[in-house]
């Protein structure tokens, strides 16, 4: 007996000592990114995009980078910040990843930016879009877009182009009082005039109060930020109200008019115009290429997320080329700075001091192409900055 | 005349609380079942409606039955398989079961049906709005107020009339009773059951165009089936109406007029009634 055990000892051994090396051997050459969605739950468009861009991109450019393999792990948080923070500790502590990315919420990108800064790991926000984001921590690197970056451009477009009165109607929480305030600030700047803020509840079954609110006080235009999904409802009931034939145009930041809601919204969407950073339509090679690939792979268009997750996985890749495999936060991030590329959107970059992206806003108009709607791009304004930072 | 506009929104918007939650009036009310999967039941008939209505290409007033039998046949099955065994339980065990029951739903849709919002395609004759002197008149509302007052005088002379009002409400007062008076108890509570769900599914079907249908609908709209059901009392179906019209017309009269203070409206009404009148505006006073 006593042998036997020894014996198993000595076995048990000899298997450490064998494997111990050959797992560190494995952690050089892989780089693994923990990506934190919201798989599940009302968000879970934003995270079937990102997941679906990033299976794309990867499949399009192999799953090695400067002799590394990466290795995406994939946990769903629902858009429960608590969920967040505790997966970003176990892919940093546990799988010992390179990398954290994803985050469909500002809440949860802000909840794992105190991690990211303890374990210096870059931080990718893919979607999350509020202004505040990047600075919360300088391991934080922004692929997706800010609210104020469309909605100052909406603002000023709409006071150059004739429109003198608004009534705004945006969602009651940060995104919402973001763009609100963003497109207020550039509007009345601009010698425009809001005549009605309506802030309407974030869990609202019925706009008919709020649209009969806008409709009495007869604007030029009303300015809309409600979260995706309730666009397609908001729609609707403004063409139910008969607004649309009342002359009062809908103008906002792109959220609404996601190309993923925008044909199911009927034709009640032609002639919205909003300022955003990527549109379905927009008439390069490089767009009709991926629009193709991942019409090709997943059957439907992609939206504006999409290609928020499909620019931080070509982020992460670059800087991994960049620092030649070295996959340490520091040189990680040093290497995304600055970095700049065309997208699937048109030029972009990294902004150097704010962690932020800097990207073309286009202005477009819902319109009816082969049977279809889309965001067809008539006006841009060359890389913005997020407005949201640079006035401090 | 934007009064009128407002009273018209009102009135609609308090039907369509109705339709929804009078199915619970009914299960909860009647058969004193704490079914807090009622929602689901509602957004099976959505879901029903929505795919035949786009996908398969069917008029949207064909797809409203069915999507009011699909759900009874849902709701006839669980009362057969699950539902039944509970009846005799407490109260919290109700509570636990179908809110489990809830959950499994949202997980079930979300997974087959993908998480996004669907929307209904209508026809065109039930889009935009009439001009009646000056108030605007929504199509879509006015057809659903027409169909939730037919609905109501017929479930209310149902209940009230028929023979089979006469031995549900005998089977809910007294099982032991009824059953000795011959009286098939489990059969009137199943056929019950069913058509309480199946009001659901109707509902569900009706409100995709305004509430919106996504695989979340039944917790959303959880509390204002519950508002409605409190508020009115239990022990009829005038009850559930007549709260659902006033909370229909408070709530979009004070989103309009105050829009400042939103949703707490609703809410402050409730209170209010039922600091009042605790057990609703319609309710037994006497404890069963």
């Amino acid at each position: 007996m006593r042998i036997r055990r020894r014996m198993l000892i000595q076995a048990a051994c000899i298997a450490v000592a064998v494997a111990a090396p050959m797992t560190v051997a494995g952690a050089q050459e892989t780089v693994k990114i923990g990506l934190i969605l919201p798989m599940t739950s009302g968000q879970a468009s934003t995270g079937k995009q990102i997941d679906n861009a990033i299976k794309l991109y990867i499949k399009q450019n192999g799953d090695t980078v400067a002799g590394k393999k990466i290795e995406v792990i994939l946990k769903d948080d629902a858009a429960v910040p608590d969920n967040t923070k505790r997966f970003a500790q176990e892919l940093i502590v546990n799988d010992k990843v390179s990398v954290i990315a994803g985050f469909g919420i500002t809440p949860a990108a802000l909840a794992a930016a105190p991690l990211a800064t303890q374990a210096k790991v870059p931080e990718v926000v893919m979607a999350a879009g509020t202004s505040i984001i990047t600075e919360r921590s300088p391991y934080i690197v922004r692929t997706s877009f800010t609210l104020p970056q469309s909605s100052t451009v909406i603002g000023d477009w709409a006071a150059k182009n004739g429109i003198k009165k608004v009534v705004t109607l945006t969602s009651d929480y940060a995104p919402g009082n973001d763009a609100l305030a963003a497109f207020k600030q550039h509007f009345t700047a601009g010698g425009g005039q809001i005549v009605e803020e309506v802030k309407v509840p974030l869990a609202n079954p019925d706009f008919a109060p709020f649209l009969q609110r806008a409709k009495d006080s007869k604007p030029d235009a009303m300015f809309v930020f409600v979260p995706a999904g309730q666009g397609g409802n908001f729609m609707k009931q403004f063409a139910e109200r008969g607004l649309d034939k009342s002359g009062i145009k809908v103008i906002g930041p792109g959220d609404v008019m996601d190309d993923d809601l925008l044909n199911s919204m009927g034709d009640a969407a032609i002639g919205v115009v909003t300022a955003h950073i990527y549109s379905a339509a927009h008439p390069s090679e490089k767009n009709k290429a991926f629009v193709a690939a991942y019409k090709k792979e997943f059957g439907q268009r992609p939206g504006f997320m999409a290609v928020g997750g499909y620019d931080g996985i070509h982020l992460i890749y670059e800087a991994l080329k960049k620092t030649g495999g070295k996959a340490d936060g520091d040189s990680l991030v040093a290497a995304m700075k600055g970095m700049a590329w065309e997208s699937p959107r048109g030029p972009i970059s990294i902004d150097p001091d704010t962690r932020d992206i800097v990207q073309n806003v286009y202005i477009r108009k819902v319109e009816k192409v082969d049977g279809e709607l889309y965001n067809v791009e008539f006006d841009k304004v060359d890389a913005v900055k997020d407005p949201g930072k640079t006035k401090k | 005349m934007t009064l009128l506009t407002i009273l018209f929104d009102g009135v609609a918007y308090g039907m369509l609380l109705f339709v929804l939650a009078c199915g619970l009036a009914v299960t909860l009310g009647l058969m004193n079942f704490v079914n807090l999967a009622h929602g689901a039941f509602a957004m099976a008939g959505g879901y029903v409606c929505a795919v035949l209505v786009n996908q398969a290409g069917w008029p949207f007033l064909a797809a409203l039955p069915l999507a009011f039998l699909a759900s009874a046949a849902i709701g006839a099955v669980l009362e057969r398989l699950l539902y039944r065994h509970l009846y005799a339980r407490s109260h919290l065990d109700q509570v636990l079961f179908s809110v489990g029951l809830v959950f499994m739903s949202v997980a079930a849709v979300d997974y087959i049906m993908g998480s996004s919002r669907v929307f209904m395609q209508l026809p065109e004759a039930l889009q935009g709005q009439i001009d009646l002197f000056g108030v605007g008149i929504g199509r879509y509302r006015l057809m659903i107020i027409v169909i939730c007052g037919l609905l109501t005088v017929g479930l209310q002379l149902t209940l009230a009339k028929t023979r089979f009002g006469s031995r549900l409400r005998a089977a809910v007062d007294d099982p032991r009773v009824a059953s000795g008076l011959g009286i098939n108890v489990p059969q009137v509570f199943a056929l019950t059951f069913a058509f309480g769900c199946g009001l659901a599914g109707f509902g569900g079907a009706l409100s995709a165009e305004i509430l919106g249908l996504d695989p979340y609908f039944p917790l959303k709209f959880m509390i204002y089936f519950l508002i409605v059901v409190t508020v009115g009392g239990s022990s009829s179906i005038t009850g559930p109406f007549l709260a659902s019209l006033l909370l229909g017309i408070g709530d979009v009269a004070g989103k309009y007029y105050l829009p400042k203070l939103g949703p707490f409206v609703i809410y402050t009404i409730m209170i209010v009634i039922l600091i009042w009148r605790p057990n609703g505006l319609f309710g037994r006073t006497a404890a069963r």
